[in-house]
């Protein structure tokens, strides 16, 4: 149904619970082994399928631990992950890596120069620019571009991709079983030996990626803006693609910091399901992954958002037509009450039977679409629960806000329905079901699942936590979390355009 | 923009600079063992063919206690009226949510939302479905809900009037995004605008439409000589056929659904520009005609697409993106349909003021194809990433089902994949270098801007004749009634 879906990621799905016989028919045909050097694998056997295999490796990094001044850090290593290695994509490593040193020395000047408050020389910087721009072409004659892709694309990958978010970087693609052992291969050299060859192009494509999603993107441009609004502290209020002025400032030997720091085996989890042995799988994985080395863990800690103590508002002017969107900070998805905001984001949005299309679509027929989201920006900190709508023509954002205050006060007020509590437990049971067919949606959930809660047994159990939701919990959480002073904001209102036929 | 939407990068597919021959010594990734793939062969589903017409394919899959099904109806958008475009769409949504003649959709709604199951129904250009998806226990109860709604639904008033607000507001929406914009204008250059492929609804259109005209619509197209289901899940095939011919074979045939008439007139060559002041990247797209996939030019087709725009390692990958930088999102192809022409199209986004910088540069990229012709070597990668994926055409009972739907419903082999296959292993490298100058010629391609035309590196008629397209929306006509269309102000 919804644009706002599309709009905002979820990192944790809703999931379902299941009885604990599923689990436990499930669990024969799953093993988890922990490597010595700290990284996780979970092979998923399906037997009787076709020959082809899913794989997700997981990443407990995200955009979250980019470091000041340098945001999209994150994001552009998940870019390098497709320049290859110091095999795969060059021409001679060596002279190489070399070079690429020198593009490093020539690029520090240039900054160096550039970012002078006091006393910088025009020309000098001129110089310095041009200095860098030849170390790059000089690199370049050693790249064979893209080589890596295309291994992959080559032997039959399928869905080859990756993504960045605020908790996580993840990397996927399907291959047929036959490819097994080249997968390894690929996949583990992705983080043993990885060479951060093209930097300072791909900087360009990405920062082309942020002109496409948010700055000629009037949603975009929201999100953007409410996330700042909404986090005064962590950095959840930062764009995970990073800020201009960064993208055009931080370096190739920042990635490989960033890279040497968080990319450690024991952050990362790696899930293969399909038509796979299983010992003959993890004794693939363990031949290869093995061999990557271990390092100490980061301290991760960051800021702790402070509670909010007024109401905050983003306007965006724009030539679009009106949007409505608010949050409600609530805790992380360790906490006690994770079900219930699950619970209520089913209740609110899910078909024809939620709360607010029934409202604001169906009765008072104010929105054109209209939900709630559990999970925004991320999930592994306290973060937002949100509420997002379209108004229909002729109505204004702000009666969209008393609407969606209308239904949160019937939750506050009266209990929800047997059938409501019914349904919302159904659908949980059902959707895990459902998810168990795909190897590309397993191998997500399975790293996913490992890597938030350290068991991936936990995408069954998140059944029994929904299960064990009642009225009194529903109306509970809504007391406590959705009040005005813990609110933000955002709309964009509809300001005709100067001129031009594109309105 | 979910979450692996977000930071996705684009991916189409393989071309690669040609390697040194001494270099092959050096790649251990070569000396990895490929063992033959084992053999799979996917299991076909069942046919059944009613004597009224339907044709039923049913495909067994236990491995989970589901069951999903669809009908595929004969008659699209592409057959409504010019007057009435948007019917289909206001059709399709109003057959479920209006209810069948005993229950209100409302009341569906609740059945089956606490089953957690799905009655659904859609339109494309050309057909419609109604689609059902439930756990197996509750098949009964759900597919009663289907079949009534396929043979007598009630298309109830009240959600007609929903409908078409819901539509009013997505014609004042449709301008909000570039890629809306470029995808809706790209289908107008290539088949013409008054192509029923090209229609886009308006708020008279949209108001025009009665609920007679839904129902009429019913009458006329919903026949079950015209119609193709498939279930796919844990049932028994026997026990299953037997439920569709209690529930269908009584169903008296209709006329037969005849496919319109249907003329492609693409844009006359030049650039069509498009200006937008909110943006700081421009969205192009170099426009022309397609092919069909009944065309024995469509295996070479697709692999010179694979070579040209088909992933990370393809010509314009290598070139605009990771070359040159110029762009995010690079891509296209000749396109191929079914039943009609697809449509050709090379489409990037890049910065306000590389815009001209990247019209050339894919205009670079086409006279390349004559400057530096494409290798043996090129056409073989392309092929083995083709055969290497071709497993995950029928890697699920599921895609094999729509694989068969799709033979049956277009009158194409039913082995089509099969065929496929062998076709792309077939093709050469000579065979490519026929088709191009066939169906791409630089001089004949319409090409699209839309962006902020004050920030351009260059006005876009340094290039040649501009003709600026004016995309603003007609306001709604004058009416009274249930769902009046937004006042004038509106956009």
């Amino acid at each position: 149904m919804s644009r706002i879906l599309k709009a905002i990621p979820v990192v944790l799905v809703l999931v379902a619970l299941c009885s604990a016989q599923d689990l436990a028919s499930f669990e024969k045909r799953v093993t988890v082994k922990k490597l010595p050097n700290g990284l996780t694998a979970v092979v998923c056997q399906r037997p009787d399928t076709a020959p082809v295999f899913s794989f997700f490796t997981n990443v407990d990094v995200g955009s979250v631990q980019d470091p000041m001044g340098k945001t999209g850090l994150a994001h552009m290593f998940e870019h390098m992950a497709f320049k290859g290695t110091d095999t795969i994509g060059t021409k001679n490593y060596a002279a190489e890596k070399a070079a690429l040193q020198k593009v490093e020395d020539a690029y520090a000047a240039y900054i160096h120069e550039r970012d002078k408050r006091v006393g910088r020389d025009e020309q000098k910087l001129k110089e310095l620019q041009i200095a860098w721009q030849g170390a790059v072409k000089e690199a370049q004659q050693y790249v064979i571009p893209n080589q890596f892709g295309e291994i992959i694309e080559r032997n039959g990958g399928e869905g080859m991709n990756a993504f960045t978010a605020e908790d996580q970087t993840a990397y996927f693609y399907s291959f047929p079983v036959n490819r097994l052992e080249l997968w390894a291969y690929l996949e583990s050299a992705r983080y043993s030996h990885p060479v951060f060859r093209e930097f300072y192009k791909e900087r360009n494509v990405v920062i082309e990626e942020r002109r496409m999603r948010t700055d000629s993107n009037p949603i975009g441009r929201l999100l953007e803006q409410f996330v700042e609004e909404a986090f005064a502290a962590h950095p959840y209020h930062r764009p995970d693609i990073g800020y201009i002025s960064d993208l055009n400032t931080f370096s190739a030997t920042d990635a490989q910091h960033f890279f040497d720091t968080y990319y450690i085996p024991s952050n990362m989890v790696v899930a293969v399901v399909g038509d796979v042995d299983p010992t003959q799988t993890m004794a693939v994985i363990e031949k290869y992954f093995g061999t990557i080395p271990s390092r100490d863990k980061p301290d991760e800690r960051t800021t702790t958002e402070p509670p909010q103590n007024s109401e905050r508002r983003v306007i965006l002017s724009e030539a679009s037509q009106p949007v409505y969107l608010e949050g409600y900070h609530r805790p992380d998805y360790r906490d006690k009450d994770d079900a219930v905001y699950d619970a209520l984001a089913d209740l609110l949005s899910e078909g024809r039977t939620s709360r607010l299309y029934r409202a604001l679509v169906r009765d008072k027929k104010i929105a054109s679409e209209a939900e709630g989201g559990a999970g925004y920006p991320g999930v592994k900190y306290p973060h937002i629960f949100y509420f997002f709508a379209l108004p229909m023509p002729g109505h204004k954002p702000e009666e969209i806000g008393d609407a969606i205050h209308a239904e949160i006060d019937r939750l506050k007020k009266e209990d929800i329905s047997d059938e409501e509590l019914k349904m919302m437990k159904t659908r949980a049971k059902a959707n895990l079901i459902r998810g168990l067919d795909s190897n590309e949606g397993l191998a997500q959930d399975l790293a996913v699942y490992q890597t938030l809660y350290g068991d991936w047994r936990e995408l069954f159990r998140s059944v029994d936590r929904i299960d064990a939701v009642t009225k009194a919990d529903i109306r509970r959480v809504a007391n406590q979390v959705f009040v005005p002073t813990n609110r933000t904001v955002g709309v964009i209102e509809n300001v005709p355009a100067t001129s031009g036929g594109a309105q | 923009m979910n979450a692996s939407e977000i930071r996705k990068l684009t991916f189409v597919a393989a071309f690669i600079v040609a390697l040194t021959s001494g270099l092959a010594a050096q790649e251990p990734w070569t000396k990895i063992p490929i063992a033959p793939l084992p053999a799979f062969h996917p299991q076909d589903p069942k046919r059944i063919a009613l004597p009224n017409g339907m044709v039923i394919f049913l495909q067994e899959d236990h491995e989970l206690p589901t069951i999903d099904g669809t009908a595929r109806i004969r008659g699209g958008a592409r057959s409504e009226p010019a007057a009435k475009v948007g019917l289909t769409r206001l059709y399709s949504e109003v057959w479920r949510t209006g209810g069948t003649k005993a229950e209100t959709g409302d009341q569906l709604d609740d059945f089956l939302e606490i089953r957690a199951a799905k009655v659904e129904t859609g339109a494309n250009d050309d057909s419609t479905t109604i689609s059902l998806s439930c756990l197996k226990d509750d098949f009964n109860d759900v597919f009663k809900i289907f079949s009534e709604l396929l043979r007598a639904p009630e298309f109830r008033e009240e959600k007609l009037d929903l409908a078409k607000r819901e539509a009013f507001d997505g014609i004042s929406r449709r301008n909000d995004e570039v890629s809306d914009i470029a995808h809706r204008e790209a289908i107008k250059l290539a088949y013409g605008p008054s192509n029923p492929y090209a229609h886009v609804p308006e708020y008279a259109t949209i108001s025009a439409v009665t609920r007679q005209d839904l129902v009429d619509w019913h009458h006329a197209y919903v026949h079950p000589n015209d119609i193709i289901i498939g279930f796919v899940g844990d049932f028994d095939s026997a026990q299953m056929e037997a439920t569709l011919r209690k529930a269908f074979g009584d169903w008296q045939k209709g006329p037969a659904a005849k496919a319109p008439e249907i003329h492609f007139e693409p844009a006359k060559p030049g650039y069509y520009l498009i200006k937008k002041e909110d943006v700081n990247q421009s969205n192009i797209r170099m426009i022309g005609l397609g092919t069909t996939r009944n065309n024995p030019d469509y295996y070479p087709i697709e692999v010179f697409n694979q070579v040209f725009t088909g992933g990370l390692a393809s010509r314009l990958m290598q070139s605009l993106r990771t070359a040159q930088g110029l762009a995010y999102s690079v891509g296209g192809g000749i396109g191929t349909r079914f039943d009609h022409p697809g449509i050709l199209q090379f489409a990037m986004g890049t910065k306000s003021s590389t815009t001209v910088e990247s019209i050339q540069g894919l205009y670079a990229q086409i006279d390349e194809l004559k400057t530096k012709p494409i290798t043996d070597d090129e056409i073989a990668r392309a092929k083995d990433s083709i055969l290497n994926a071709f497993v995950f055409n029928f890697d699920t009972p599921d895609k094999v089902l729509r694989e068969r739907m799709a033979y049956e419903f277009y009158g194409y082999p039913a082995d089509f994949l099969e065929r496929y296959r062998a076709g792309i292993e077939k093709v050469t490298t000579a065979d490519v270098a026929r088709i191009i100058p066939k169906y791409l010629h630089k001089d004949q391609l319409a090409v699209l801007v839309v962006g902020n035309s004050s920030d351009f590196d260059k006005p876009i008629s340094s290039l040649g004749p501009v003709k600026d397209v004016d995309i603003s929306i007609p306001p709604p006509p004058a009416q009274t009634g249930e769902a009046a269309a937004p006042g004038g102000k509106q956009p």
